[in-house]
């Protein structure tokens, strides 16, 4: 086996945060390594164009453009491609250990960066694990990076501001877009007003996003969610009723939409795996998205070396996490200056991005609502009703209730239902999610085929320890 | 669920799916790539045996992960090539 590669820094994720960091940190002479799960850097938010789509020329894909230029340019050690699996403490810093393209490889470096990013929040109704049901950050991967659009006719329901990019970019693309439901009462919207206003180029986006739709024709139902998807092996129908303004189904007629297509999504929550697998400390912070790591005026968590940043450090969207990004290349570089004035520029962001935050949060509301017969928990189909029965029986935190329901054991490790289930567990017992907690942090990060992580070896490599004497 | 791609599709290259030979663009996603060619439904849930197709298309979910020439891959992750035997687990 072949030594670990030795940086001076690591970086998990090469979105806005990551990427930012990794080119910063590097151009002022770190030795950087930066890993991504995609074969390009930008994340999900400048997602490259890939297959063959020249992609859509709008402003996040020059963004994006520009990133993966500048990360290219600079003495960046880029390893995409890679699912990191395992990261683990070291006497001297941080080991990591990936799987890209051309098998395994391991490196080393004293600082770890996480900048991993969020996971799209899908509040569950009856039917939403029918085929032809996707996420909105799931659409915006196949609008902007595949240049498909997912269905004929569709139906794009959910909150927050994906719900009005994922439209916009349906009707530009010219497909039928059957309705657009809002869980939002219209004056959601309005109330956060003066705190998008103070940032006058993404509120224009906005407006230009509604404009679109409405000139479109498309029918907007506010004040609406999904009550449930019907369909066997496919989607066929969606339907909606009326819910209040936590997203709780109120009394009122429900519709029938025919349609082969329903993007759907309620906001982001933290993609914390790495931190927690490291057992950082974590605080629960329900605007910023969920869990997440407790870290200082320099990005550092409560373990040395140990730094978070961009959403999954507490979810604050793009100019923040780009911002972030650069402050804490700047400090692992030992340029204070630098990096106290790009702090400050964080600073004056945040209104916008709190009015943002806001707006991707937990419904929490939304999540007591869930039918019984629900399934929650996709990748092991367990319901509503078998954790409210787990609860019953006994279970009071949230590793417990994995243990009797086996929810969150499956192939995704809860990355897809823990925000929901932990709420469920805390309304059952009413209590607070603190005392339910987050599930244990394990290795593997991702699924990966035992062969390959193993890679080419030799059995004279492997350490036999001294036999015991007798 | 009929996708539909905004551009002309890249030079497509021969593979079997389920063992039917079937043509995809090569360097396309193969989850993306599956959807454009009416392929909704990959796989059925372990426990209820319950439909499932791409959910998250960012590596997230493992919704999408079926069987590439004998391994099991996240299909949203694994671009397309030539050749490659692709088998929807437990799809008709």
């Amino acid at each position: 086996m072949t030594a670990p590669l030795a940086f001076d820094v690591i970086v998990l994720g090469a979105g806005p945060a990551g990427a930012t960091c990794a080119a910063t940190a590097a151009e002022a002479g770190r030795r950087v390594a930066v890993i991504d799960e995609q074969p390009r850097a930008g994340g999900q938010v400048w997602r490259a164009p890939m297959g063959g789509f020249p992609g859509k020329g709008d402003a996040d894909q020059a963004a994006g453009d520009a990133l993966r230029q500048r990360l290219a340019a600079s003495p960046a050690t880029g390893l995409l491609g890679h699912r990191v699996w395992s990261v683990v403490r070291t006497e001297s810093g941080y080991r990591v250990d990936t799987l890209g393209p051309d098998g395994p490889t391991a490196l080393e470096a004293p600082s770890l960066v996480v900048a991993t990013g969020a996971h799209e929040r899908v509040v569950p109704f009856p039917g939403w694990t029918t085929p032809g049901v996707i996420g909105l950050a799931a659409a915006t991967v196949l609008l902007k990076s595949h240049g498909v659009v997912p269905g004929r006719r569709l139906v794009v329901a959910g909150c927050g501001p994906l719900l009005a990019v994922v439209a916009a970019g349906l009707v530009k693309a010219g497909a039928e877009v059957a309705a657009i439901v809002d869980i939002a009462p219209r004056s959601a919207w309005l109330s956060r007003l003066p705190a998008i206003l103070g940032q006058p180029r993404l509120a224009t986006r906005g407006l230009s996003w509604a404009f679109a739709v409405a000139k479109a024709g498309v029918p907007t139902l506010s004040g609406h969610g999904v009550r449930r998807v019907e369909g066997g092996e496919a989607i066929s129908r969606v339907v909606i009723g009326p819910v209040d303004a936590d997203g709780a189904p109120v009394e009122g007629p429900e519709q029938v939409i025919e349609a082969d297509s329903l993007i759907v999504g309620h906001g982001l929550t933290t993609a914390s795996e790495v931190t927690r697998l490291l057992r950082a400390e974590h605080r629960f912070d329900r605007l910023r998205g969920g869990w997440i790591p407790v870290v200082d005026g320099a990005f550092q968590t409560s373990l040395p070396g140990l730094h978070a940043i961009g959403d999954g450090a507490g979810i604050r969207g793009q100019a923040m996490a780009s911002l972030a990004g650069e402050a804490l290349g700047w400090h692992l570089a030992g340029r204070t200056a630098e990096a106290a004035a790009t702090r400050a520029r964080m600073a004056a962001a945040t209104p916008f991005s709190d009015a943002m935050a806001g707006l991707m949060a937990q419904r929490p509301a939304q999540v007591r609502a869930i039918a019984p017969e629900t399934v929650v928990c996709r990748c092991e189909d367990v319901t509503r009703a078998e954790i409210d029965a787990a609860v019953d029986a006994g279970a009071t935190q949230i590793d417990q209730l994995k243990h009797f329901t086996r929810c969150g054991m499956g192939p995704c490790q809860g990355r897809s239902c823990a925000d929901t289930v932990q709420e469920l567990m805390a309304a059952r017992l009413g209590t607070s999610r603190e005392a339910v907690g987050q599930w244990t942090g394990r290795p593997p990060l991702r699924p990966v085929p035992l062969g390959e992580v193993i890679g080419a070896f030799s059995y004279v490599d492997i350490p036999i320890p001294t036999p015991a004497p007798l | 669920m009929t996708a539909r791609r905004l551009h002309a599709a890249p030079e497509r290259v021969a593979v079997t799916i389920d063992g039917a030979p079937a043509m995809l663009p090569a360097g396309e996603s193969l989850a993306t790539a599956l959807l454009c060619e009416g392929h909704v439904l990959l796989r059925r849930s372990p426990r209820d045996g319950t439909p499932r197709g791409a959910f998250c298309f960012m590596g997230a979910c493992q919704e999408c992960a079926i069987l590439v020439d004998g391994v099991v891959r996240q299909a949203c992750l694994t671009p397309v090539t030539a050749g490659m035997a692709i088998a929807l687990r437990g799809a008709p």
